[in-house]
């Protein structure tokens, strides 16, 4: 195989055939690219270096924007590895729109960086990038799709990008060919560009070798050496090379190139065909600064294409492809496929009527990778140190691209980016999705999700019921209604006998809720009387030594003390070097050197890769999963301890069994059951640690015995809304690696007061000195009315006398308060803009506001929660009522 | 893009009268002899071309059908039969078949039949095709298996049979009909039909020799032609009844083809008198299908039958035999059955129309002596045979009278009833290549193809679905229901300058059973 390498003195411009981005008219398969060359052919292939220290496989967009980003960075030895053509893959065949209408805030802000760095890229670097500010029109043919488009402009303005909700007619004035009789409204993106994608890469690639990058063509990497959980080399077709790190971004392959490496890496993400339409100029030629229209509605998108337009979709029926791995026959019958494209024709027709007389220049077809939850994979894989993992863009590969490539370049440098990325983090997938057959299937719906209508609170339909409690057919038939956690199926909440089922599956609204009187009903039961919610998709660890060396470590991984009595239960963080939370768990010391984490959910692979990064080599140090061995069951209320001194015939009053114990203990025959006081709601009530044989039976004898003391099943809606109320925080939405205990009042959770060091401590010292500019709030919402009124969820804007100051990020309805609470964090800025340190007074003394789609509601700010939702409970010294992380 | 460069095709092809002659009288007494009132009923030959200007005028008062209504027109003469299953098997060779007629006309001129022989093996199938009237259709559509039938019958049964009749006993049934409501019989005249048949296997019963099993093809040409020789013969002999001596005429003078198929085992045999044609779908290894045609047509199209006709007349008639691509300028088929015109002298017609009912004075048409009318008869009901024993890849046969296939392709018939009975859509998937396609054009495609897939859904009947596609057909070789809609809600005057009349049998094969054997 012929290759070619990229060095300086190779790139003079002449050598460099401009880039076409003609994928019209002469191809429209893979197989056919026009070839494009670098190197003269009469050169002798470049040989490739023994030694690098990073090693970058895909010279798609993503693969050249890591290069580039890493070199920028200071970085020397890059290699970049492309086995065929630089962006010859779905870089070559993107659409070319950079947008920054994101479903995420940190997707937005990728986007949003992307689109400054591609502007800057051609007076970089001399190349034409076909760089066009057009601006983009996302438009609404319904009032719920508006309100969606509300909140993002809401999301939007907080990262400082101009936005504006415009009325029908304005659309009418900014693109000539959109039909605006069915419309509602539409949001303008003013910054939003287009650009030709294999310009762009041809820049970034010429920019990064310009670095000193090394980039050869036609090789491609066959598998990647791992010793001791760390790379260190990459074995490719014409020989190997040592490196310390590897960045897959192989697109498509990049599944199959984890799944190749001798410890094999799970990279969760499936293709699907994806098919847009090029038209001949129009008779009347479009003007190349027309805004780009995305009309999710109709599942278009629309830009300008010299002269013509570009237009594709996400339609409901996608098909999926590649599922066994590359595939040549699939690859040659990737054919246009007019039949199925023929409504997203019409819905193109429908919006722009006068195209009907255009001529069709080719339909493309392009595969775009997709993951399970629609967002990408970023970062380095949990088993193997320097394994970085940069794909499935969900065909937002150019958007994200710019932004994606500079988090990872900092990511492997620093070892951290400089935003929290955990949405993206490779780390919140496992092995369990992994299956091709759940990527077929979740891929499915995930596609034309992207231009669904997505009210708060959506559940996956697919790839379902793969982790369940042996609980899940019993509170089924009770009418538990299901969402999904890292593959895990949760009750949100239970519908009683004689409702309408069906309506309230069907129930999408940004308003007040089908469940809302359900869910109450739960919470006033918790309240008063007893309920049981079953928690065990927590994630639970069993840290063992022989010695004190579980302890030790447990004392530098977490920020409050661990050195407290067997049977003692300690809620702390463990944080990172920066004080931010890694982690927010609860610790039981179960026997002298033995204790049990339970975590978070989604933790399962982000808290175990955490603790084995620090955990000493040691024979002595033993970790274990034990999520699967457990069922949890949650009694929640004033009753739970007369339903379990039943059972067990031992007292469980606050006298005998105060708050924060573990006591190992009968329930019913079953023995060894772990009873904890506490319910991570802030209510009395115990957390029973079944073993999974007992589950049942554990069950049962609690919903017999509590019957006379109103005994029923709750779910994660009515637990959600206890623990808001309550101002507990929630690590995932709420807290993140960059919030440190001090910002979200858990001062009293870190052990200042000892010498043992633990990471972040000195951070941690520093901003106590100095006080933090950012603090978690609680903001009850007045002159709101839950029945008419949009309702808050998360990522509404907190303005302070008229000033933006913070966002939410989460927010429930209080049946207790009857009220909305949301959660936020705020930070002042001093009057040159700085942040400034938050004061009591800053808090207290202000005029807060939510906005929620727009509208601004009054709120009260609370710093510290109502003492009056606390019922009296007899508590341990040392714990104070904030007990509590909180559940997923 | 192929689709695209179909012309679009209206029904009205190269004719659209049969017979190029005013036509007999009484359009609408078929259905019901006893209601013949309004017997000078009739169409100028000038008017009918007249009104051909309606064709290009868009000022048609179409009532817009919806898809129920245009279903139940289409459906309302479907038929379909399904070979019984012995022990869960299908034993026999033929698995069913679906059969449908669409009139254009009024009333319809196109009857078919279905039957099983009793006395022997085999199923047969035909489709008659009148003009000048449906009388002629009719009874061929009444008599002419029962002609087959017996002529297949071994000595020994004959013997039976005669026997039987003689004795008074009741005679064991020949045939099984498989028949739509709307096949009728006429009972009047079923005594007169019963003793011709009778006085025919006489005849036979003297000519055969026992133990010798007749051959099926000397058997098909020998019913045709004694069938139509007692049509002419009942004519001329006519009958007491006055109602029956004239029925008896309008049989004679009018006129029809016929294409008859006989199925026994893995013989499949053709008798083809006139224009109706029959097609097999042979399914090939790669799952499309192809057509393979199996009787000739008997028309100006067909050259042998042209040579045939010229060669049987002095030479001073070589350009008026054929004229104008019709015999002695006049009728379509070069072979029929009935229109005694062609076939009588001149005197003997005159004779038989002097002695007939006074209803025959009236009629302009049975007066009418075609012109150049020098060396009768110009006309034979005699079939040509073609024989073909079924493969495995055989899968199905369809008998259409002309009104199909001057629509449709016999490769587009092939495939639209294969893709109907394999469930399999091979639509060849769409490609712009280099072609000029604008979008709004593409978008119309798109919608015809998606539509197409649902039509066959609609349809249970396989003949039906051609009938959908014969009719509603477009540019892009798909139903277009306004089209259909249009097509459907002609005004009987105007239906016949679009359409003809369509028959339909579809008979659907059991390549098990084929291979088997």
């Amino acid at each position: 195989m012929r290759s070619g390498a990229w060095t300086v003195r190779a790139l003079s411009p002449v050598l460099l055939p401009r880039w076409l981005y003609d994928s019209g008219a002469r191809s429209g398969h893979l197989s056919l690219q026009r070839s494009v060359r670098f190197v003269s052919t009469e050169s002798p292939p470049t040989a490739l270096p023994a030694h690098a220290r990073v090693v970058i496989c895909g010279g798609g967009i993503v693969g050249t924007s890591v290069a580039y980003h890493l070199a920028k960075l200071g970085w020397t030895e890059i290699v970049l590895l492309e086995q065929g053509r630089l962006g010859a893959g779905t870089t070559r065949f993107c659409a070319g729109i950079v947008s920054v209408a994101k479903p995420l805030s940190i997707e937005s802000k990728m986007a949003d960086y992307s689109n400054s760095l591609y502007e800057r890229l051609e007076e970089e670097t001399g190349i034409k990038t076909g760089f066009v500010r057009t601006g983009s029109l996302c438009l609404a043919q319904n009032q719920d799709r508006l309100l969606s488009l509300k909140r993002l402009a809401s999301r939007l303005k907080l990262l400082g990008v101009s936005c504006n909700i415009i009325k029908p007619k304005d659309v009418a004035g900014l693109h000539p060919l959109v039909n605006i009789h069915d419309l509602v409204g539409a949001l303008h993106l003013p910054g939003d560009s287009v650009v030709s994608p294999p310009d762009v890469n041809h820049a970034l690639a010429v920019a990064a070798a310009g670095y000193g990058v090394q980039i050869h063509e036609h090789t491609s990497v066959n598998h990647v050496v791992v010793m001791k959980g760390h790379v260190t080399a990459v074995e490719t077709d014409r020989g190997s090379i040592e490196c310390e790190y590897f960045v897959n971004c192989a697109g498509q392959w990049a599944y199959e190139l984890g799944q190749s490496s001798e410890v094999k890496v799970s990279v969760p993400l499936h293709g699907c065909e994806h098919f847009y339409l090029l038209t001949k100029p129009l008779s009347e030629p479009l003007h190349p600064e027309s805004p780009v229209v995305i009309d999710m509605d109709g599942r278009i998108y629309t830009r300008a294409w010299q002269g013509g337009i570009l237009s594709g979709g996400f339609e409901k029926n996608p098909k999926p492809i590649f599922t066994e791995g590359r595939n040549q026959l699939e690859i040659q019958n990737m054919q246009e496929d007019w039949d199925h494209f023929e409504p997203m024709l019409s819905a193109l027709l429908r919006r722009m009527p006068s195209l009907e007389a255009c001529e069709i220049q080719q339909l493309v077809n392009c595969p775009e990778s997709f993951t399970p939850d629609m967002r990408c994979l970023m970062g380095e894989t949990p088993g193997i140190y320097g394994y970085f993992v940069l794909a499935g863009m969900n065909s937002s590969g150019l958007s994200f691209a710019g932004g994606a490539g500079k988090y990872l370049a900092e990511w492997i440098t620093y070892g951290y980016p400089s935003a929290s990325v955990w949405p993206l983090d490779i780390k919140r997938f496992g092995n369990l999705q992994s299956s091709r057959t759940f990527l077929r299937h979740r891929v499915m719906e995930v596609m034309p999700l992207l231009y669904e209508l997505k009210v708060p609170r959506w559940d996956f339909q697919t790839g379902r019921q793969l982790r369940t409690s042996p609980l899940y057919d019993r509170l089924d038939t009770q009418g538990a209604r299901w969402m999904e956690k890292h593959g895990f199926e949760r009750a949100k909440f239970f519908v009683p006998p004689g409702k309408d089922l069906l309506a309230l599956d069907q129930s999408k609204t940004f308003y007040k809720p089908d469940w809302f009187d359900i869910v109450g009903a739960e919470v006033k039961c918790c309240k008063e009387a007893v309920c049981v919610i079953d928690m065990s998709s927590f994630t639970k660890f069993e840290l063992t030594s022989s010695g004190d060396e579980a302890l030790l470590l447990l004392q530098r991984l977490c920020a409050n003390d661990l050195d407290v009595p067997v049977g003692h239960i300690v809620h702390t963080g463990m944080l990172n070097e920066r004080g931010g939370y890694e982690n927010d768990c609860s610790v039981v010391h179960l026997s002298k050197n033995s204790f049990f984490i339970i975590s978070p959910t989604d933790q399962q692979v982000h808290c175990w890769s955490w603790i084995k990064k620090h955990m000493p080599n040691d024979p002595q140090l033993h970790l274990e999963d034990v999520s699967w061995k457990y069922t949890a069951l949650n009694l929640i209320g004033p009753r739970a301890m007369d339903v379990l001194s039943e059972l067990s015939y031992v007292s469980m009053t606050p006298e005998h069994f105060p708050s924060m114990f573990c006591k190992e203990m009968s329930v019913g025959y079953a023995n060894g059951i772990r009873v904890m006081s506490m319910t991570h709601t802030g209510e009395p009530g115990f957390m029973l640690y079944i073993p999974i044989e007992y589950a049942l039976h554990v069950y049962n004898e609690v919903m017999s015995v509590g019957q006379k003391y109103g005994i029923r099943n709750a779910g994660y809606y009515a637990l959600r809304s206890l623990r808001i109320e309550k101002f507990f925080a929630f690590w995932g939405q709420d807290l993140d690696s960059f919030t440190t205990p001090l910002e979200c009042g858990r001062e009293f959770r870190v052990k200042f007061d000892k010498d043992t060091d633990f990471l972040g401590r000195d951070v941690l010292l520093r901003q106590r000195a100095e006080g933090a500019s950012r603090r978690f709030i609680m903001l009850v919402l007045e002159d709101h009315d839950t029945e008419l009124d949009i309702w808050p969820w998360w990522g509404e804007p907190i303005y302070r006398n008229g000033n933006l100051v913070g966002v939410t990020t989460s927010s429930a309805y209080s049946y207790t308060l009857q009220r909305h609470v949301c959660l936020g964090f705020v930070s002042p800025t001093n009057s040159d803009g700085k942040l400034a340190v938050v004061t009591p007074d800053f808090i207290n003394r202000g005029d807060y506001e939510v906005d929620i789609a727009g509208q601004r509601f009054p709120a009260k700010a609370k710093l510290y929660p109502f003492s009056s939702l606390f019922a009296q409970q007899k508590r341990r010294k040392d714990d104070m009522e904030l007990s509590n992380f909180q559940s997923k | 893009m192929a689709a695209a460069s179909q012309l679009f095709r209206v029904a009205l092809g190269r004719k659209f009268g049969r017979i190029s002659i005013p036509t007999l009288t009484c359009q609408n007494c078929c259905q019901s002899l006893l209601s013949c009132t309004s017997a000078n009923h009739t169409y100028s030959f000038d008017q009918r071309w007249q009104s051909r200007g309606y064709r290009t005028s868009s000022v048609w008062h179409t009532y817009y059908l919806t898809p129920p209504q245009v279903n139940g027109i289409l459906k309302a003469n479907e038929y379909s039969f399904k070979v019984p299953e012995f022990d869960g098997k299908n034993l026999s060779s033929i698995m069913g078949f679906d059969s449908n007629q669409l009139p254009a006309n009024a009333p319809i001129e196109d009857r078919r039949s279905a039957a099983t022989c009793l006395q022997t093996r085999g199923m047969l199938y035909g489709v008659f095709d009148g003009h000048a009237g449906c009388a002629c259709a009719q009874a061929l559509s009444e008599r002419l298996f029962y002609y087959i039938a017996v002529s297949l019958l071994p000595h020994k049964t004959l013997v039976d049979m005669e026997n039987a009749v003689e004795n008074g006993r009741a005679l064991h049934p020949v045939l099984q009909w498989h028949k739509h409501p709307n096949d009728y019989f006429s009972k009047e005249a079923s005594q007169l039909y019963f003793s011709s048949l009778r006085t025919y296997w006489q005849e036979l019963l003297d000519l055969s020799v026992p133990g010798e099993q007749p051959d099926v093809a000397e058997a098909l040409v020998s019913a045709f032609k004694r069938l139509d020789n007692d049509i002419s013969l009942e004519a001329q002999v006519g009958d007491p009844n006055a109602f029956l001596h004239y029925w008896v005429l309008r049989v004679a003078f009018s006129g029809a083809t016929a294409c008859v198929a006989h199925i026994d085992g893995n013989e499949l045999s053709l008798a083809n008198t006139g224009d109706g044609r029959a097609v097999l779908g042979v399914q090939e290894p790669d799952g499309s299908f192809s057509a393979l045609t199996l009787t000739n047509d008997h028309s100006a199209q067909n050259e042998s039958e042209v040579h045939r006709l010229r060669s049987e007349h002095p030479r001073s008639e070589a350009k008026t035999v054929v004229k104008q691509d019709r015999l002695l300028g006049l009728l379509m088929p070069f072979r029929a059955f009935g229109d005694v015109k062609f076939k009588w002298s001149i005197e003997l017609q005159r004779r038989v129309l002097e002695s007939g009912p006074d209803q025959l004075h009236e009629n302009e048409h049975a007066k009418f002596i075609p012109p150049n009318y020098h060396t009768p008869p110009y006309l034979t009901a005699e079939p040509e045979i073609t024989r073909h024993r079924l493969r495995p890849q055989d899968r199905f046969l369809v008998l259409g009278s002309d009104g199909l296939w001057e629509t449709l392709h016999r490769q587009e018939v092939v495939r639209i009833v294969g893709e109907h009975l394999t469930g399999v859509h091979q639509q060849q998937p769409v490609s712009v290549g280099g072609f000029k396609v604008t979008l709004g054009q593409m978008q119309g495609l798109l919608q015809e193809r998606k539509a197409r897939i649902s039509s066959t859904f609609e349809d249970q009947n396989s003949a039906t679905h051609l009938i959908r596609h014969a009719v509603g057909n477009n540019e892009f070789g798909m139903v277009d229901h306004e089209r259909l809609s249009k097509m459907l809600s002609l005004p009987e005057e105007l239906a016949r300058m679009y359409r003809d009349d369509i028959t339909i049998i579809i008979v659907q094969f059991n390549p098990h059973v084929i291979g088997g054997q």
